[in-house]
């Protein structure tokens, strides 16, 4: 085990584990929207899990630094506050906010963290940029909604972990980036059936399970 | 699509299918298959794709992802007529988008694709090397130098009235058989 102070708090880990898990395993909230606990090697790409780390002049995405014996974080200072208010407001400026008609409302990670960090999900400072995105890939049961995607990955990693071959992945690049279902249809129809890990998986509304699949004919 | 152009995905295929016997079952042999046949027949067709994916054992999409984040990829059979509008900074800060946005919309295609007949396609390319005539545009093998929108749809004209003198030709000289 080892311990460290986060927030002038003692916490016990288990040795190897990331600093962020060591946080949310002991209650101590962190933004975050790309980690997932068992990623072996954490994408670090939202920017949102800022902290500040004793030895350190720079603040660190705490999903990509292993706990160490005696480590002193601070998760809240206002450095690491402006930081993830930046980084939450760019996620914002692509992300098309209509929550009362989005089926993720009320369980949504992006309101979660707009509350934690007492920002409205009404752009202040920035314009909004939307990204005008057509799916060219349909998938016969799920549906998926580009302009809510903050392309955290997770829907991919878990597809990977449960199929072994990911039946989804990130596509295109830079501003058009999206997930994409390209590939064969029939094998989605058998895999996809029995899994929607994916869907569950999405912290916002961009991964849908369709009410009624178009099945292809075979 | 008509149908010699059919027949020619067809070799197009059979020819893929040859070609990757003579690869092994790796990952790393991913980025070399796609050049070879990006290089050979100038676009990766669908299809293609697939056929890579199995025989590297790879998930389509997975192969997907990795083609379609390099720009050196194109997915659509290339225009007999190759239009590449230069977004390199120059040309950029010249309003090089704009011109790409108007030969967009004259042809009803987005960068990358190519117009339903084959007559046309249109790539975004970085500095062609002659920042001084931004913003530039190069036309199969005719550089066009600050481009303006009204220039677009004389380059397109032109096109099209070649067409139709060529097919005038044809049709006289055949019916003076
Ligand atoms: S994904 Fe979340 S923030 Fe976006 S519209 Fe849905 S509920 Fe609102
Ligand atoms: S679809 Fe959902 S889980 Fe997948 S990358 Fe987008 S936001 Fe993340
Ligand atoms: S959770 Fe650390 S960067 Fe996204
Ligand atoms: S930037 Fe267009 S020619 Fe140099």
């Amino acid at each position: 085990m080892v311990t460290l102070i986060v927030d002038n708090k003692e916490i016990e880990t288990q040795e190897g584990s990331t600093l962020l898990q060591a946080c949310l395993d002991n209650g101590i909230y962190i933004p975050n929207l790309c980690y997932l606990s068992g990623i072996e090697d954490p994408p670090g790409s939202c920017r949102l899990c800022f902290v500040e780390i004793e030895g350190y002049d720079q603040p660190r995405t705490s999903c990509r630094v292993r706990v160490q014996q005696g480590m002193v974080v601070r998760t809240n200072t206002e450095h690491v506050r402006r930081l993830q208010k930046t980084a939450f407001e760019l996620l914002l400026s692509t992300h098309h906010v209509d929550c009362r008609n989005c089926p993720a409302n009320k369980k949504c990670e992006l309101q979660r963290i707009a509350k934690f960090l007492h920002f409205g999900l009404k752009l202040k400072r920035l314009e909004p940029l939307e990204r005008d995105i057509e799916v060219e890939h349909e998938h016969p049961f799920l549906e998926y909604i580009p302009t809510r995607c903050v392309l955290c990955g997770k829907c991919v990693f878990v597809c990977r972990k449960r199929n072994g071959q990911p039946m989804l992945s990130f596509a295109k690049r830079g501003f058009d980036t999206v997930i994409s279902f390209f590939g064969e249809k029939d094998k989605a129809v058998d895999v996809c059936k029995e899994c929607y890990a994916c869907a569950e998986i999405c912290p916002v509304g961009a991964l849908l399970v369709k009410d009624s699949p178009n099945i292809p004919n075979p | 699509m008509n149908l010699s152009a059919e027949t020619e995905e067809k070799v197009m295929f059979d020819d893929i299918a040859s070609m990757l016997r003579t690869f092994e079952e790796k990952r790393e042999n991913l980025m070399p298959i796609l050049q070879e046949i990006q290089e050979k027949y100038r676009y990766l067709a669908p299809p293609a794709l697939e056929m890579v994916a199995k025989r590297l054992g790879l998930s389509s999409c997975d192969v997907y992802g990795v083609a379609t984040f390099y720009n050196q990829f194109r997915f659509n059979p290339p225009g007999k007529h190759q239009i590449k509008v230069c977004l390199g900074t120059a040309c950029h800060v010249r309003g090089g988008d704009i011109i790409l946005e108007n030969f967009e919309r004259k042809l009803e295609i987005q960068a990358g694709q190519t117009t339903p007949d084959r007559e046309f396609s249109i790539d975004r390319v970085a500095c062609v090397g002659c920042c001084a005539l931004a913003p530039v545009a190069i036309v199969d093998d005719t550089v066009y130098g600050h481009m303006a929108p009204s220039k677009v749809e004389g380059v397109i004209l032109g096109f099209e009235i070649e067409k139709e003198r060529k097919e005038r030709e044809k049709q006289d000289s055949e019916s003076q058989e």
